[in-house]
């Protein structure tokens, strides 16, 4: 059994009597431990995608079992808890909450999953430590580099350990290097055995993902575009099958 | 989130935005001082009407009055006999519920008092058997009472009150030293009587208090060699001089008393048109039982109106009604007084409500971003409602301290007889109406925030 099954699931919003597919039918598996991008053109529907996925927003159709669960039946309360526990998901602008500073930003998911004080504070320090952020855990995001925010995102997600992590263009927004910076974390938690899905527009870094899944038109393309997904670099990691 | 949590980032909050937060607790603490130091204010002059009441004899006492036969009765006015004698003994041996009986008489007009060179005219005068003393609560400081022998033998003895003193022999507040004018001489109407007992000086607690500190003051500027002698014309400031506090005491303390048989033989008999049986004027009653008041009353209403054969040329004055009003006075004056405090009470909580309202529409993204990282719908609605019961409760503990400075500030501004009693029970009252209206306030922007949407919260910009 997958950890993510997808089946028949579609998105659709209603704008003046005009009928928007953001996600159209899209069917699709995702196994534990899997290391895989998402391609795709601006508004080709990736980051919907993402969000369903992530149990942030719910499908208008289709079913999708995240670990067995049900996830288009559950209760708000019951998506909030999965949300905590089993999902860490990171964004292209950070969303860090400016008024607590490093520390207190990494704590936040442990405080909704009753963790106490001290040991929430370990946890978190040790989150930091992975992203090499230990010395800066008093700052707030607003004194700290686009990457270092970032690393402080990624570190959030971890902190409650959880099966899935989702990334929407986590490198959208920064330069080339600290976007390379960012990449080797999410490598790193893969080779550690996490499950890692994550969005680019960027081809080098869906060259290094094993799997890579392009939409167009909130549909999954049948053929991976080679040029788009990186595959005519030398870098590329080419799937066994 | 636990609870510790939520107030943690409640406070925070509240620092954050401290000018904002002060503002929003200002309609809080208003409510709340104004609650305090209006209960207050009706507590301090419930005691007042209180004191008054039982300095009087409370509600166990009530009398019985001459008065004229009604008119289907006037072709009967030659038999009534009005409050006599008779009746009171007849009522000590008849009504088991009369607990102590005691008769008045009055001259008809009020006698003038004379002595030193002064004369001084008093309703308040009056011939009576010892036991008036119990029944109107009075109690003699110095000398004594007349006792039965002086009134079998009609001695031309009296007690008077510090009134009567102040009146005739001199205010010891006036003049700094006690005056006690016991074995002098006044006359009444012209006969000599000797002044052979003086009760105690009658006043509310807080007049009591403001006479001992003006007492405190005279003393200490007397130790600095400044002198309190006030020169030139006294103002008298209307009815009754320089009195202070209720009428209730300043009558009590403007009372001559006079065994009874001395006011029938020496002062009535010999006025020309003095009747020839042993009238009274009234007669006090005290009954045995409070709660049997109505009782008391029929029974001895049968007494009478048997004596009387059914001519009703007397009546009966309870003190119910006096006791009733100060009941009715004190209820409206909570009510409307708690109907104020209770609406800038509530002007706090829409302010309270208000500024959540902003507040969560400021944070729209902290909300998504909260919510993305799992915390529930409740736990942001927590969040909220402990959010603005910080802010009320902070604004209540603020509003208690804020009372005690308002009450001081009405008590400058008017001074009053009754000085305002603060209460635990009105500060826990009203403490616990701001955490319940911080709650309150709190409740839509929580469920507000609580339903936004995850995805729109943090597109939100
Ligand atoms: N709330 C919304 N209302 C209407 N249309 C939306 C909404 N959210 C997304 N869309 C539309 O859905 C499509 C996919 O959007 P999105 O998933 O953000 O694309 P991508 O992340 O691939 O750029 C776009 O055409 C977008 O306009
Ligand atoms: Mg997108």
């Amino acid at each position: 059994m997958a950890l993510l099954e997808l089946r028949n699931v579609s998105k659709i919003y209603h704008l003046g009597g005009e009928e928007i597919r953001a996600l159209d039918d899209v069917t699709l598996d995702i196994d534990a431990g899997e290391f895989c991008s998402i391609i795709g053109p601006s508004g080709s529907g990736k980051s919907t995608l993402m969000h369903i996925l992530g149990c942030l927003d719910s499908p208008s159709l289709g079913t999708i079992k995240l670990d067995g669960v049900e996830i288009q039946k559950a209760s708000t309360g019951e998506l909030a808890h999965i949300r905590n526990r089993k999902i860490g998901f990171v964004f292209q602008f950070f969303n860090l909450l400016p008024k607590l500073n490093v520390v207190q930003n990494v704590e936040l998911p442990m405080i909704y999953s009753g963790v106490s004080g001290k040991e929430r504070r370990e946890r978190a320090l040790r989150a930091l430590e992975m992203v090499e952020l230990g010395n800066r855990l008093k700052n707030r995001p607003s004194q700290l580099s686009g990457g270092q925010q970032q690393r402080v995102a990624i570190a959030r997600a971890l902190v409650n350990d959880p099966k899935i992590i989702f990334a929407d263009e986590p490198t959208g927004n920064l330069d080339t290097h600290t976007g390379e910076i960012i990449l080797e974390l999410f490598r790193n938690l893969s080779r550690e055995g996490r499950t890692v899905m994550l969005v680019t527009h960027n081809p080098e870094i869906a060259a290094v993902t094993p799997r890579r899944i392009e939409i167009r038109n909130g549909k999954i393309a049948d053929k991976v575009d080679t040029r788009l997904a990186g595959l005519d670099r030398k870098s590329a990691v080419v799937p066994a099958h | 989130m636990g609870l510790w949590n939520a107030i943690t980032v409640g406070f925070k909050e509240i620092w954050a935005h401290k000018f904002r937060s002060l503002l929003t607790m200002l309609g809080i603490i208003l409510g709340v001082s104004s609650l305090i130091a209006m209960s207050a204010l009706v507590e301090g002059m419930e005691k007042g009407s209180r004191e008054a009441l039982v300095a009087v004899g409370g509600l166990q006492k009530f009398r019985i009055e001459t008065q004229p036969v009604p008119v289907e009765q006037r072709h009967l006015r030659d038999f009534a006999t009005g409050v006599t004698l008779g009746d009171v003994y007849a009522i000590q041996n008849n009504a088991p519920e009369a607990l102590k009986v005691s008769p008045e008489m009055r001259l008809e007009m009020s006698p003038t008092l004379a002595a030193n060179g002064k004369t001084f005219r008093t309703w308040s005068t009056a011939g009576v058997w010892p036991v008036q003393l119990e029944l109107m609560e009075h109690s003699i400081e110095h000398g004594r009472c007349f006792n039965e022998v002086d009134d079998e033998l009609a001695r031309s003895v009296c007690v008077i009150g510090t009134g009567i003193r102040d009146e005739l022999f001199g205010n010891p507040e006036e003049t700094g030293e006690e005056i006690i004018p016991i074995g002098q001489s006044l006359t009444i109407n012209g006969y000599p009587f000797t002044i052979i007992g003086m009760f105690e000086h009658y006043e509310s607690d807080q007049d009591r208090k403001v006479r001992l500190l003006r007492k405190a003051e005279d003393l200490a500027r007397k130790e600095k060699g400044l002198t309190n002698v006030v020169t030139g014309p006294k103002r008298m400031r209307g009815w009754g001089g320089n009195r202070r506090g209720g009428f209730a005491f300043w009558m009590k303390n403007n009372t001559v008393y006079m065994p009874l048989n001395t006011m029938w033989i020496k002062l009535m008999s010999g006025q020309t048109n003095a009747p020839s049986d042993q009238r009274l004027s009234e007669m006090e009653i005290k009954v045995r039982d409070v709660t049997k008041l109505d009782l008391a009353l029929s029974e001895i209403r049968n007494v009478m109106m048997v004596r009387h054969r059914g001519i009703e040329d007397f009546n009966f004055r309870t003190q119910e009604d006096w006791a009733e009003q100060i009941n009715t006075f004190i209820q409206n004056a909570r009510l409307s007084g708690g109907i104020i405090a209770g609406i800038s009470l509530l002007v706090g909580g829409i302010g309270i409500m208000n500024i959540m309202l902003a507040s969560i529409s400021e944070r729209i993204r902290e909300i998504g971003i909260r919510k993305a990282v799992g915390a529930g719908a409740f736990d942001i609605f927590i969040q909220i409602v402990v959010e603005s019961t910080v802010i009320a409760i902070t604004g209540g503990l603020a509003g208690l301290v804020a009372s005690y400075g308002l009450i001081q500030l009405i008590v400058a501004l008017t001074p009053t007889d009754n000085a305002p009693i603060l209460t635990i029970g009105a500060m826990a009252m009203a403490f616990g109406a701001s955490a319940l209206i911080g709650v309150l306030a709190g409740l839509f922007p929580a469920l507000k925030a609580a339903r936004m949407n995850v995805i729109q919260s943090l597109r939100y910009d």
